[in-house]
């Protein structure tokens, strides 16, 4: 299992990925992909909102189940990835890459600090 | 929790397993849209062994079917064998089931869900008031699904049985794969064609048991090899079985739907010779109508839906609830069923999924799907 280093991660499987000090990428981790399966839709109706850590910002659903996807930090939602309107699939073969979900600006980059190393998160899942 | 002759090979596999009706089951093994596809397009096996199997015997056990059962078993002749289900005292669905007729007149088997093993059990023994011989075989009994265009091409070399030709909701009993006793029918959940396989296998001490299920299953796989036949686990039996508008027990049919709601007119018989239970307030909804329908409807805009969102007019009034729904891997669209008001079930009509609070346009369409 991959669980690049660069990135922060949630005990709810989501990862940030920081940009510069304001903006960062969000999405699941290969582990959450691999439990959901194939990922058939990533809806997310929050774009523009502002939200707390924690908040729900959208779903994932994949054949069989839906799940809420739940912001890292908070911030505001600026936009989502595109690319997984037509390829939703995506997030099952690149789920740190191609496979992000939203672009977000962090109102408190201090916030990261909540949230878990790629160790302490491999250490969760496995 | 229960396990199948096959459980282990699943893990052994790599499954995703789950606990399904009690059960240890594979959900999938390579992923769902994956396994639809080679079922669809060449063949794949089902681990089916959890579902339950009763044997009716004796001279009053096509009497017996006839009262429990609305479609019309008498119907039925040696190798034949029906849809049909069980009605409770309100006309609602105690389960859907298949009727095996083995010899006419004197044997019969009874297919059932595997979550309702004991509430049909029961339901026969309570209803059992002439010495019919019952025999719950459901725990000594393994049952693959073989299915997918390729399927029966693949099983042939396996057994003299001319499975090729077993026409649709026929079977033959015979020797596949080394197994006696084997009941080779030409069912399944899948709308892709093939056979279901039934063979004594027993979780019992009798070591002979488990070898009939290893014996089979490495026998279909070695003759499945170069085709490529894969396992398939229950969230494609599920996305196969949406897209040919089949119901299944618990989510599109239950205790509270009755069969003409449920889309089942055509198993339901009222006139044949013996009543079946609350006939009488299955006619008279025939002779009033019917409130509310089982459709299939299509989504336009995005958004999968699921069972229980609730169905509503572009008014926002509910008119319905959805009882399944998937993105459909073979379409690619989300596709789905649900009980709607008769007024506004009609073909085209549009209506609304709530999901998630926001209503996402649908229309209802012909099943099936596919």
């Amino acid at each position: 299992m991959n669980f690049p280093a660069e990135l922060k991660y949630t005990k709810d499987h989501e990862w940030i990925k920081i940009i510069d000090d304001k903006t960062a990428l969000i999405g699941i981790t290969n582990y959450a992909q691999g439990e959901l399966g194939d990922i058939v839709f990533v809806d997310v109706p929050t774009v523009g909102k502002t939200l707390n850590a924690e908040d729900v910002f959208g779903t994932v659903e994949a054949v069989k189940t839906v799940s809420d996807l739940f912001l890292p930090v908070e911030g505001k939602i600026l936009e989502v990835n595109s690319a997984l309107g037509n390829n939703p699939e995506l997030v099952n073969s690149d789920p740190y890459g191609e496979g992000w979900m939203v672009k977000i600006e962090m109102n408190n980059a201090a916030d990261l600090d909540n949230l878990l190393s790629a160790e302490a998160y491999e250490q969760l899942v496995s | 929790m229960k396990h199948t002759p096959f459980t282990q090979k699943h893990i052994a596999l790599g499954a995703k397993m789950a606990e399904f009706a009690g059960y240890n089951m594979p959900i999938s093994y390579t992923g769902i849209n994956d396994e639809h596809a080679a079922v669809r397009n060449n063949a794949g096996v089902f681990d089916v062994s959890h579902m339950g199997e009763f044997i009716l015997k004796g001279e009053n056990a096509l009497d017996l079917i006839q009262r429990i059962t609305t479609n019309d078993a008498s119907k039925l002749t040696n190798g034949k064998a029906q849809y049909s289900c069980f009605t409770n005292n309100k006309g609602g669905i105690v389960d859907d089931l298949l009727v095996y007729c083995i010899e006419e007149n004197k044997v019969y088997m009874l297919v059932v869900n595997a979550g309702n093993i004991a509430k049909d059990w029961n339901w026969v023994v309570q209803h059992n008031s002439n010495n019919v011989e019952l025999h719950n075989i459901s725990d000594k009994t393994g049952l693959l699904a073989i299915q997918g265009p390729n399927a029966t091409k693949i099983l042939q070399p396996l057994t003299d049985i001319d499975i090729l030709n077993l026409k649709y909701y026929t079977f033959v009993k015979g020797t596949f794969a080394g197994v006696e006793n084997v009941l080779i029918s030409a069912t399944g959940y899948t709308g892709a064609g093939g056979v279901e396989i039934y063979f004594p296998a027993s979780s019992s001490d009798r070591e002979d048991k488990e070898d009939n299920a290893d014996k089979i299953w490495n026998a279909i796989f070695e003759a499945g090899r170069a085709e490529n036949i894969k396992p398939i686990g229950l969230g494609a039996r599920d996305t196969l079985r949406l897209e040919m508008g089949f119901c299944l027990y618990g989510n599109d049919i239950d205790d509270t739907t009755s069969p003409l709601e449920a889309g089942l007119g055509w198993i339901t018989k009222l006139n044949k010779p013996t009543a079946f239970t609350a006939k009488e307030i299955i006619e008279k909804q025939k002779a009033e109508g019917i409130k509310r329908k089982l459709v299939g409807f299509e989504m336009i805009d995005r958004g999968i839906p699921r069972h229980d969102y609730a169905i509503k007019d572009a008014e926002g009034n509910t008119i319905g609830k959805v009882t399944s729904g998937t993105q459909s891997p073979s379409l690619g669209k989300a596709i789905g069923m649900g009980y709607v008001a008769v007024d506004n079930a009609g073909l085209d009509n549009e209506i609304f999924i709530d999901i998630r609070g926001r209503l996402i346009k649908a229309k209802i369409v012909k099943m099936p799907f596919a």
